[in-house]
């Protein structure tokens, strides 16, 4: 799957149509403490969740995720959009919660992450 | 072994919003050189971790990068408050992260064992008073 089908999926709006829309996504995952996501996220990843601030495109970027969800109309801080463009991450907004972006982009094969410890 | 690069990066304590610059700018210069990605994955891990912790807990301090031909070593030095309990801090699950941090996301008492788990070697020294320093290395050959 790659974030132009990940877009067709979900029906989510694209906050960075500068980035690009055909970089493969290659899992799924959701969390809202920055820590934990440090520790067990992927490259590739779609990242779905609530918090908006800068730190959010910092983990992104160094974890070299594909894209960052954002559920049930939450808005992003445009400091946060415009650094996501800078470093290449895709913004998605939903009006869907976590829970379901999470069945849709499971039913559709997107994999979750293997547990490593 | 010959230090091939040397930089140093002030981190402020308590600036949120700019949390994470040294980190992505230590990531890039390292790319640069040619680090495998699964190295430069274990580094940047590390060196956000402990960029946060010098925002987070510390008074203020530098993340120095040096590059030697077998190995990255990143060393954080702030000049306070210190730690009391090292053993504790080490503890996974446990933080000392205040409100802010944790509205922020952080503060989950991952830090400092995440970081331990991504360097290849970890060692931390801290005096209450004078301050931590932390030293990682990650091998650049398997």
């Amino acid at each position: 799957m790659n974030i132009r089908e990940l877009i067709e999926l979900t029906g989510a709006t694209n906050m960075t149509p500068e980035t690009d829309p055909e970089q493969e996504v290659t899992c799924g995952y959701t969390c809202d403490l920055l820590s934990w996501v440090m520790a067990h996220g992927k490259a590739g990843m779609a990242w779905i969740t609530v918090q908006t601030h800068m730190n959010v495109i910092a983990v992104a970027s160094l974890m070299e995720m594909a894209a960052v969800i954002i559920p049930e109309e939450i808005e992003m801080e445009e400091t946060s959009l415009a650094k996501a463009r800078e470093e290449g991450i895709c913004v998605l907004q939903s009006g869907k919660t976590a829970f379901e972006l999470c069945a849709e982009m499971a039913r559709a094969g997107l994999p979750g992450t293997p547990r490593e410890d | 072994m010959a230090i091939l690069m040397e930089k140093k990066f002030p981190v402020e304590a308590g600036a949120y919003e700019t949390a994470g610059e040294a980190s992505t700018t230590i990531k890039r210069t390292l790319k640069q050189l040619g680090v495998s990605a699964e190295v430069l994955r274990h580094v940047s891990v590390a060196c956000y971790e402990v960029e946060l912790n010098l925002v987070i807990h510390s008074e203020g301090g530098t993340l120095t990068l040096q590059v030697e031909p077998d190995k990255v070593t990143l060393i954080s030095e702030d000049v306070g408050p210190g730690i009391p309990d090292i053993e504790k801090a080490m503890t996974e699950g446990y933080s000392t992260a205040n409100a802010e941090a944790r509205t922020l996301g952080f503060g989950a008492g991952m830090g400092l064992p995440n970081m331990k788990r991504n360097a290849t070697a970890f060692d931390i020294q801290s005096e209450v008073g004078r301050g931590t320093t932390i030293t990682m290395s990650f091998a650049l050959s398997s």
